[in-house]
């Protein structure tokens, strides 16, 4: 079947096979920021946006995104970038293979919630898994990042506490 | 992994309906998070999603939800949670993830029966009925004790009422399956008690509910909580025994009823 989607902004039309899934979909067209760790459906690492959601591409069939725009983080550099940054300060990176995925939440939660609680940001992220570190390091670096977006926190630095 | 070899986006419930009835390999695509984990080979995939079944609408004296409604829509909306309480919300919130929810629809849920389903066990206690293609209107609860047919859900319908509501579960980790649910609501006539992830499927214990009044007292809660072990039967699975989830029925109810009155 003939698949049209936008991909970061990029017009793609492909001829698909119909159960192919969306992470297979993107990897093949060279999106390899998408990776695949459960394959059931619950460590997040795949994680896209699909009109502007977040969702699992593992579990979305590719013919689901007929005329869709997809989200990879490579069309969100800059931002993942800006986000990076507080990961790094706060080194919470490991093996680093999560964090795409965890990356593309956390930009879809910003957009999401305000001012987020500790345990808002908690919940929001409960569906992305890390088998390196035991998330205190990321809590900070995205509270510190969040708190750098507030007009208080505008231009403050991302130091290591 | 499953196959399929065809994937149709409807234009309308009957073409779905003929497409369904045309081949027993046809089917209709839920979020596809349980479907993809299996190995059946299916012919079509029917695709549900430009229908307009994924909105959450006030029809006056009631609220529909349609089948393509996903669980985080369900979670956030402001209509479900002042017509009815937290109990929807508070059902599907730990389940795995943001993205899981974005996906997992309330049709895909619901028309699978699953046993370990949270918000099955929320809508029992809120009169829902299931808007079937075929079946029209039937209530849930006659729903969930029917065999599976194919016949297509289109919507659930919720009557709007003035209404209190709990939910309460017991997860070994924060988003995984239930070892245990308890769903309770209460109006001026009464209390409504449902227990899913029995582990067997969401029941509803109408009899332990009528011993409730609208106030109850500590004697009284005390025995409503030993009448819901006599009469929903519970078993055992990996995620706990029998005799546990006998002990965590009576905790959950209780702390149910005192949600509710607090």
């Amino acid at each position: 079947m003939q698949l049209k989607c936008t991909i970061n902004g990029t017009h793609y039309e492909e001829n698909i096979a119909p159960d192919t899934m969306l992470l297979d979909f993107l990897r093949t067209k060279g999106f390899f920021s998408v990776k695949q760790g459960c394959d059931t459906a619950n460590c997040g690492l795949c994680t896209v946006w699909l009109d502007g959601r977040p969702v699992l591409s593992c579990s979305v069939l590719a013919a689901r995104s007929q005329g869709a725009a997809l989200t990879t983080i490579e069309g969100v550099e800059k931002k993942a970038a800006a986000f990076g940054e507080f990961m790094a300060a706060q080194g919470a990176d490991q093996c680093g293979f999560c964090s795409p995925g965890l990356v593309m939440n956390i930009l879809a939660m910003e957009k999401e919630l305000k001012n987020p609680t500790p345990d808002q940001i908690r919940h929001y992220l409960a569906g992305n898994l890390c088998r390196c570190s035991g998330y205190a390091g990321q809590m900070r670096a995205i509270e510190a990042y969040l708190k750098s977006k507030t007009p208080a926190g505008k231009g403050g630095k991302n130091e290591i506490r | 992994m499953f196959d399929l070899k065809e994937f149709c986006k409807v234009q309308s419930l009957g073409q779905a309906d003929n497409l369904l009835h045309q081949d027993k390999k046809n089917v209709i695509l839920g979020g596809l998070l349980w479907m993809r984990m299996g190995n059946r080979q299916y012919h079509t995939g029917i695709d549900l999603s430009g229908l307009g079944l994924d909105r959450i609408e006030d029809k006056g004296d009631r609220i529909d939800i349609g089948a393509m409604a996903c669980l985080r829509q369900l979670e956030t909306s402001s209509l479900l949670k002042n017509n009815f309480g937290p109990v929807i919300r508070d059902a599907v919130s730990p389940i795995v993830g943001v993205q899981f929810r974005n996906l997992a629809t309330v049709g895909g849920t619901v028309f699978s029966r699953f046993s370990f389903s949270d918000l099955i066990t929320a809508l029992l206690v809120l009169d829902t009925q299931v808007r079937l293609h075929r079946g029209g209107r039937v209530p849930l609860a006659d729903f969930l004790e029917s065999s599976p047919g194919r016949d297509i859900l289109v919507s659930l319908s919720i009557p709007k009422q003035e209404i209190k509501t709990s939910y309460q579960s017991f997860r070994k980790t924060a988003t995984d399956f239930p070892v245990l649910a308890a769903a309770l609501s209460r109006d001026d006539s009464g209390w409504k008690i449902a227990m899913g992830a029995r582990p067997s499927r969401a029941k509803p214990a109408p009899e332990t509910a009528k011993l409730l009044p609208v106030n109850p007292n500590a004697d009284q809660i005390d025995a409503a909580c030993a009448a819901i072990v006599r009469e929903l039967g519970f078993g055992s699975d990996q995620r706990g025994g029998k005799t546990y989830r006998e002990h965590l029925a009576k905790i959950l109810v209780k702390r149910g009823i005192q949600d509710i009155c607090s």
